[in-house]
């Protein structure tokens, strides 16, 4: 159970933009076991959703990504696309945000699943055909013989993702890399979409990596997670760890800026302060503006990301007790 | 399907009506008749002409008349050319004036789409640049000094081509009126399919083809082409009537025996006829080729079936 | 040749924009907009060059030494002789090109104008009335401008010409009639959000009549779109009048329009170049200007599209 799939170094993502550069994600490290599920967390424009796109080879045309992102013991950071098609939707999948527009509106689903296994298996079209009905019912789509006749428009949103999944997992990837894929989707269905995933990662051996905001889907299956801030990764660990005692001030921002039903706040405390933008990053911790926590350090130097108990990493200066009350 | 495709043709029926009807109104309640000659005729013969021509009826009762043969498929006689039907003098023009139109069609339509797909799929590198080029010279010069210039230079200055007229079966003759037509009309279509295909690369859903692993030319075969293809459907059957009108001008321009020649000529005579027949032969064709672009769109566009 | 400049796809575009704006936000709408088209540097000089062309067209001819109609016996047919003032040669009766070509532009531009003018108006008329009492009149009125859709556009303006004649006022009357199609379609739809607004309602509460409510208050709220037709069509009523002029259905001798110049100076160009040159470069670069106008309109008004 704990074989590495993915080793990612030194990862970084710019963008040419006016003339000038934009960081979009910067000096990411992390490895993927088999069958775990890693949360990637942090507020829109954290890079979070950029990092894997660099990994999958799907930047927009004027971005560079720089590192290693070893798959096994090739580097699929930088490799040629039509080498890396080789292992995109084979050895390494993705399902993105939004189920509407991410299905082709003009191909059946048929269509659309079983070219997967023709190019990747190479199945003749009838088998691929069979095979992808088979994988339509184990994501739990009804009568999927006939659904898979359908055309995206003619299904709810809740199928269309779980049409999604099962185009993902068609060829039981090592990885499946998941950018918010409940965030579009009815509360009701989100709840189903978690169980799913849980039990066709066990199912499969893959390991997911869940790219959201939402705390609430995090709590609920991750193994481990990956909070980002302004491109970088500030804290790192297991979801308990992190739950129970956040060490960066960013995470404790965002885990009380949480609905919990069970313990009802009287109120809710956003982070104060808006997220920065990429191209103007504060000097020094980028977190600093919006710190309860901050001294001069902060303000000077950049906290690297070191080791903060077992397991565990954060970049954050203070070594104190965060005290929720400080920041409220 | 076949019940959408039903009730665009029992839709456009009524269009058609109406139609033809405005056009024989306005051109009869118009000044002047085909009998206003340079020389005034004698008023015996003039009554005669009017009489042979129901030009004498009521315009009311002329409608009638007109509807009632326009139903049998008889667009009425030529009140210039003597003893010449309007259906028969298209029979005689119009093949060739389709053939142009067509030939133009088909050559513009192709050219124009991998234009357009191989400028988006190198947006802002020489290909593209190449295409802004062509597409500007092509939509802003008119198509009669188009030809002009054309047959300037490759018809007397260079001597590729002949500059004008028309020889049975030479297909010579048709390479500049074929330009002329072609080259706008390829100038669109590349336009809006580099526009839309550009659009369509954007996509999440060539996002999500591309994860997949299908190679860039199976993306853009499957999962691009089709989707990018509906604006320039659309486009495709007022394009197809801009080439059969503007096939008239460019006949004029050359010389060759199509419609146009008799169509001009028969607007300076007042020649109704004519001038009806060709305008309502015009019409159909048009309401037709909307019709077949709505049912493509159709097919195209999924969505569009079940409104 | 309507549509070369896509008009209808750009107007529903900022129609559908203005119509999900406040009517404050409106205006600053097309104040962006403006100022986006003057970072343009395409349109902007497009801008100045027509301009100029538009002023020297007008008063060019009280500087020129001939008259456009003037025969000089002692110069037919001679290329750009600088001593006698024909600058840009002479034609084959002895009249000096340029200010034949300063006439025809002229002529050109006055057709252009009036048909847009007329265009215009029947088209915010008509979209308007459409609009307003919606219901059965509108479903009627707007059928009517389907079925024009459906008339082939060149017949019918050459029908038309049967119809008026050799007035040339009257005939570009008669191209405007038919080019207000796409424009009464914008107008209705705007109508059809405007007279929701509260200030219509207020208007109608205090016993405006119908058509005081559409001058006073619909019409003024259409300016945006209007502008951009008249701009967007303006090439397109050029083309169309030299087209006619070229197929000797326009304007009649002795006056000219750039379309009557190309058409004789075609035949001859390979002898007397000039002919063709003159009037050929000056309607090119008319026709270049005003479709980096549109497009600089277009990009201004929708900024993602680029």
């Amino acid at each position: 159970m704990s074989n590495t799939v993915l080793t990612v170094e030194d990862l970084s993502v710019t963008f040419a933009l006016h003339g000038s550069e934009v960081h979009a994600v910067r000096d990411m490290n992390f490895t993927l076991t088999e069958g775990e599920i890693l949360a990637v967390v942090g507020e829109s424009g954290s890079g979070k959703s950029q990092a894997f796109l660099s990994i999958m080879g799907l930047l927009a045309k004027n971005g560079r990504v720089t590192g290693n992102a070893m798959l096994g013991d090739v580097n699929l950071v930088g490799m040629d696309k039509v080498k890396l098609d080789a292992y995109r939707g084979k050895d390494i999948a993705m399902i993105f945000q939004d189920p509407m527009t991410s299905l082709n509106p003009s191909l059946r689903v048929r269509t659309q699943l079983s070219e997967v296994l023709v190019k990747h298996r190479g199945f003749d079209k009838e088998k691929a055909v069979l095979a992808a009905i088979e994988m339509l019912e184990r994501v739990g789509i009804p009568e999927p013989a006939k659904r898979s006749n359908a055309f995206p428009h003619e299904l709810s949103g809740g199928m269309r993702q779980r049409v999604m999944i099962a185009m993902a997992l068609l060829c039981q990837p090592k990885i499946l890399i998941a950018d918010e894929p409940t965030t579009a989707l009815d509360v009701t269905v989100q709840a189903q979409m978690l169980d799913l995933f849980k039990s066709l990662t066990e199912d499969f051996g893959t390991a997911l990596v869940l790219i959201t905001h939402d705390l609430g889907v995090v709590a609920g299956i991750a193994d481990r997670m990956m909070v980002m801030y302004g491109g970088r990764a500030v804290e790192k660990g297991k979801v308990d760890d992190l739950f129970y005692d956040p060490k960066h001030p960013y995470t404790l921002g965002l885990l009380h800026s949480t609905p919990h039903i069970a313990h009802r706040a009287a109120r809710l405390d956003p982070i104060q302060g808006l997220p920065p933008s990429l191209e103007h990053l504060p000097k020094g911790c980028s977190f600093n503006p919006r710190c309860a926590f901050r001294f001069e350090r902060c303000l000077a130097e950049r906290p690297p990301l070191a080791p903060a108990g077992e397991g565990r990493e954060k970049a954050c200066f203070y070594e104190g007790e965060l005290n929720y009350e400080k920041v409220a | 399907m076949l019940g959408y495709a039903l009730r665009r043709v029992l839709s456009a029926i009524p269009i058609a009506l109406i139609a033809v009807s405005v056009c024989f109104f306005i051109l009869r309640l118009a000044p002047g008749g085909p009998f206003d000659g340079e020389r005034a005729l004698p008023p015996l013969v003039l009554a005669n002409l009017r009489a042979h021509y129901s030009l004498d009826q009521p315009l009311v009762v002329q409608y009638f008349i007109y509807i009632w043969r326009l139903l049998h498929g008889d667009l009425g006689p030529s009140m210039v050319i003597e003893g010449f039907s309007v259906s028969r003098l298209i029979a005689i023009g119009f093949p060739f004036t389709l053939t142009l139109a067509l030939t133009a069609f088909v050559i513009a339509t192709a050219i124009g789409l991998l234009a357009g797909m191989v400028a988006a799929v190198n947006q802002n590198k020489w290909p593209d640049y190449v295409l802004v080029l062509a597409v500007m010279i092509g939509v802003i010069i008119p198509n009669f000094l188009m030809a002009a210039l054309l047959q300037l230079w490759f018809g007397v200055h260079l001597g590729w081509f002949p500059a004008g007229g028309w020889v049975t079966g030479s297909w010579m003759h048709l390479v500049l009126p074929v330009t002329v037509l072609a080259w706008p009309h390829a100038a669109r279509i590349s336009r809006l399919m580099r526009g839309s295909m550009i659009e369509i690369l954007g996509t999440n859903y060539v996002r999500t083809a591309r994860s997949k692993g299908l190679g860039e030319r199976l993306v853009l075969a499957r999962h691009a082409i089709k989707p990018a293809l509906i604006p320039v459907v659309s486009y495709l059957g007022p394009g197809l009537s801009y080439l059969l009108t503007g096939s008239l001008a460019v006949e004029q321009i050359f010389g060759l025996p199509g419609i146009g020649k008799y169509f001009v000529t028969a607007a300076l005579n007042r020649d109704y006829g004519i001038v009806l027949g060709t305008t309502i032969l015009y019409m159909f064709i048009i309401l037709a080729l909307n019709l077949i672009v709505d049912l493509v769109y159709a097919w195209l566009d999924p969505k569009v079936r079940y409104r | 040749m309507a549509g070369i400049t896509g008009k209808d796809a750009v107007l529903t575009d900022y129609a559908n924009r203005l119509a999900t704006l406040e009517a404050p936000k409106g205006r600053s709408l097309t104040q962006d907009a403006l100022r986006r088209l003057s970072n343009n540097k395409a349109a902007v000089v497009s801008i100045v060059v027509l301009a100029l062309i538009v002023i020297i067209a007008f008063v060019g001819p009280y500087f020129v030494p001939w008259t456009y109609s003037q025969v000089d016996w002692t110069a037919i047919r001679k290329p750009p002789d600088f001593d006698k003032g024909h600058f840009f040669g002479t034609d084959q009766n002895g009249r000096d090109m340029l200010a034949r070509v300063l006439q025809g532009t002229q002529m050109s531009l006055i057709v252009a104008g009036v048909a847009t003018v007329v265009s215009v108006a029947i088209g915010v008329v008509y979209g308007a009335v459409a609009g307003y009492f919606g219901g059965r009149v509108d479903a009627v009125m707007m059928r009517i401008v389907d079925i024009m859709y459906a008339l082939p556009y060149i017949l019918f303006v050459i029908i038309l010409v049967v119809m008026f004649g050799r007035n040339p006022v009257l005939l570009f009357v008669g191209i405007g009639a038919i080019e207000w199609l796409t424009m009464a379609r914008i107008v209705r739809g705007q109508t059809l959000t405007l007279k929701e607004k509260e200030f219509v309602e207020a208007a109608r509460a205090g016993g405006a009549k119908p058509w005081t409510i559409i001058t006073r208050h619909i019409v003024p709220n259409l300016t945006g779109p209007v502008v951009i037709y008249a701009t967007l069509t303006v090439p397109e009523i050029i083309i169309a009048e030299s087209f006619l002029s070229y197929l000797g259905l326009g304007v009649q001798e002795p006056q000219t329009s750039l379309g009557t110049l190309i058409s004789f100076g075609a035949p001859v160009a390979e002898v007397l170049p000039w002919m063709l040159m003159a009037p050929a470069g000056v309607l090119i670069t008319m026709l270049l200007c005003l479709t980096y106008i549109g497009d600089g309109l277009r990009d201004a008004l929708d900024p993602k599209d680029r």
